[in-house]
């Protein structure tokens, strides 16, 4: 498989001179599920967020499809094939679920088409489309939320803590949910608190601890890796490499 | 009874030029989340630049330029305008409370611009002397106490149906989604900082007609006539109405205004000899009052924000799918 996104020597912050993430590198692979975990404070919100544009870029690069994208302002995303869904506040809760998605398929030439296939892969929101968005379950706004950033066949998706507030069976929903779209070759890059769920989803597992790179590797093989199990089991403190 | 139906029309001419204002504000504030606490600068933009344009030449001071009225009256709402896009570029990306702060800072150096800069303004004195449109061709008093009535009245529905037509296009759904989360609204590919700066401009030069159309009714325009509290008066008239419903706030300027009106009449008829220095201040409390208490009480106002429902067919033709009855 192919890299769609590499990350190379990224540092970033949200105060000048004061960066959160030091040296960063990833790779993302074409129609993968790779998933970023590590404890609260290490970076992985900021990874992703940096990704997008929000957080400043202070050195290295990213590159999606092998254009380098360091930088991007976020509402240049979606016609490069990057979508961002961020952990709240991720759908307009007054809006309703239709116009919430008539926002994101805009400018699409097939928009009638394209949403018709969106309310197929995600029934729940069919059955609601003139309820406030701000109505729904935790589960469907999430399901919204995914629906608004697949709308304009994002090449890659950059999927922030979707599991954060849900129950545990609905958070387990919401991450088959998350691979299954892999199978529509997407490829995902998704921060989760819920080590085990996101692992148990991703093909790839990268370990952020202090704003550094600290581990890597398959995610099965993580999730068998005893330090990570001390870390995430026994509650011990992970220092930078 | 003449006399009443005069002075209605008079009460009606000014609900309906604070109502056009409160509208401005609906879309700053209840469409886009832009908390505007310098509406008084821009409808004092308004009110004299169409004076200033449309004003006669007087003997050391700048304008009268005596320009046929609707050029006077567009010419002040563009300087309305511009000066929202500077104020705006410079404080837009403030957000909330700070954003008032600095938009209430710059209603008060204008208010202070206008008293001390006597060539352009008139300073403490004012201007006056404003040929009102089509006065000399109507003569009689009441009839054109009427007839402004109607031009208000006509002015009014033209913003509101163009605001209407507005904030529900697609335009208007990123207007308010970009009210409730920028950054979702970045990620789906929209630029808060030009949609938010646009609206900003709009809200403001509709503020400005209310200016121009205020200047018009009387006249005369002077430094008291842009007080902080008609920043505040138009304010508590989009939250008692509703802020993001149109209708709402052209309710709330009628209701707050009536309300304005018959407290100055009632305290000035039945306060104490001794109190009648304060009745003033009293009526800044009751707005206060007012507003506090339906944020507390009903925060949503009198006439809430409406859901636009969508008209939804699952048919084969293309183009089928139609949310706010546009072809989406």
């Amino acid at each position: 498989m192919s890299a769609v996104l590499q990350i190379e020597g990224l540092e970033a912050g949200y105060v000048r001179d004061l960066p959160i993430l030091r040296q960063v590198n990833l790779t993302l692979k074409q129609g993968s599920l790779t998933t970023i975990i590590g404890p609260n404070g290490a970076g992985k919100s900021t990874l992703i967020k940096a990704i997008a544009g929000i957080v400043p870029i202070s050195a290295g690069r990213v590159v999606l499809n092998g254009r380098d994208i360091t930088g991007i302002r976020p509402d240049e995303m979606a016609p490069l094939g990057l979508a961002y869904v961020p952990q709240t506040d991720n759908i307009f809760r007054t809006l309703t679920i239709a116009q919430n998605l008539a926002l994101v398929l805009r400018r699409l030439p097939d928009r009638a088409a394209r949403l018709r296939e969106l309310l197929d892969t995600f029934p729940p929101l069919a059955e609601k489309l003139d309820d406030r968005a701000g109505a729904l379950s935790g589960g469907q706004r999430q399901m919204l939320a995914v629906a608004m950033a697949l709308a304009t066949r994002p090449t890659v998706m950059l999927m922030d803590e979707p599991s954060a507030g849900l129950s545990p069976k609905i958070a387990a929903e919401v991450l088959d949910l998350t691979r299954s779209l892999t199978a529509t070759g997407v490829s995902i890059l998704l921060v989760e608190q819920n080590v085990k769920q996101a692992l148990r989803v991703a093909d790839h597992c990268y370990i952020l601890a202090e704003g550094r790179n600290r581990l890597d590797g398959p995610a099965d093989q993580i999730l068998s890796d005893p330090e990570v199990a001390a870390i995430y089991l026994g509650g011990r403190r992970v220092g930078a490499a | 009874m003449i006399g009443l139906i005069s002075y209605l029309a008079f009460f009606a001419t000014m609900a309906g030029i604070l109502a056009i204002a409160v509208l401005g504000l609906n879309l700053q504030w209840g469409h886009t989340g832009l908390f505007n606490g310098g509406v008084v600068a821009f409808f004092g933009a308004g009110a004299y630049g169409t004076m200033l344009l449309g004003g006669p030449p007087e003997p050391g001071q700048f304008g009268g330029f005596a320009l046929p009225y609707v050029v006077a009256l567009g010419g002040g709402i563009l300087i309305a305008g511009v000066v929202a896009w500077i104020v705006g570029l410079l404080t837009l990306r403030l957000r909330h409370d700070y954003l008032a702060i600095a938009t209430f800072g710059v209603a008060v150096a204008f208010e202070n611009v206008t008293r001390n800069a006597d060539w352009l303004t008139g300073g403490a004195r004012g201007l006056r002397g404003f040929p009102r449109p089509l006065e000399a061709a109507i003569g009689d008093t009441f009839l054109y106490g009427l007839f402004f009535l109607g031009l208000v009245l006509a002015v009014l529905l033209a913003v509101y149906l163009g605001l209407e037509r507005l904030v529900n296009s697609p335009y208007g759904r990123v207007l308010r989604a970009i009210r409730e989360d920028e950054v979702s609204a970045r990620s789906v590919g929209k630029n808060p900082t030009r949609l938010r700066l646009e609206s900003f401009v709009i809200g403001s030069m509709i503020m400005g007609a209310a200016g121009g159309l205020y200047v018009s009714f009387y006249a005369f325009v002077s430094p008291q006539d842009l007080a902080p509290i008609l920043t505040f008066q138009i304010w508590a008239m989009l939250i008692v109405g509703g802020a993001g419903n149109n209708r709402g706030a052209i309710l709330g300027a009628f209701l707050i205004w009536g309300a304005w009106t018959l407290s100055g009449f009632a305290l000035s008829r039945f306060a104490p000899d001794a109190m009648q220095l304060y009745t003033g201040s009293i009526q800044y409390i009751l707005i206060g009052v007012v507003i506090v208490g339906m944020l507390m009480w009903r925060p949503q106002g009198l006439l809430p924000e409406r859901v636009t429902k969508t008209i939804y067919q699952k048919g084969a033709k293309k183009g089928s799918v139609i949310i706010n009855k546009e072809v989406i």
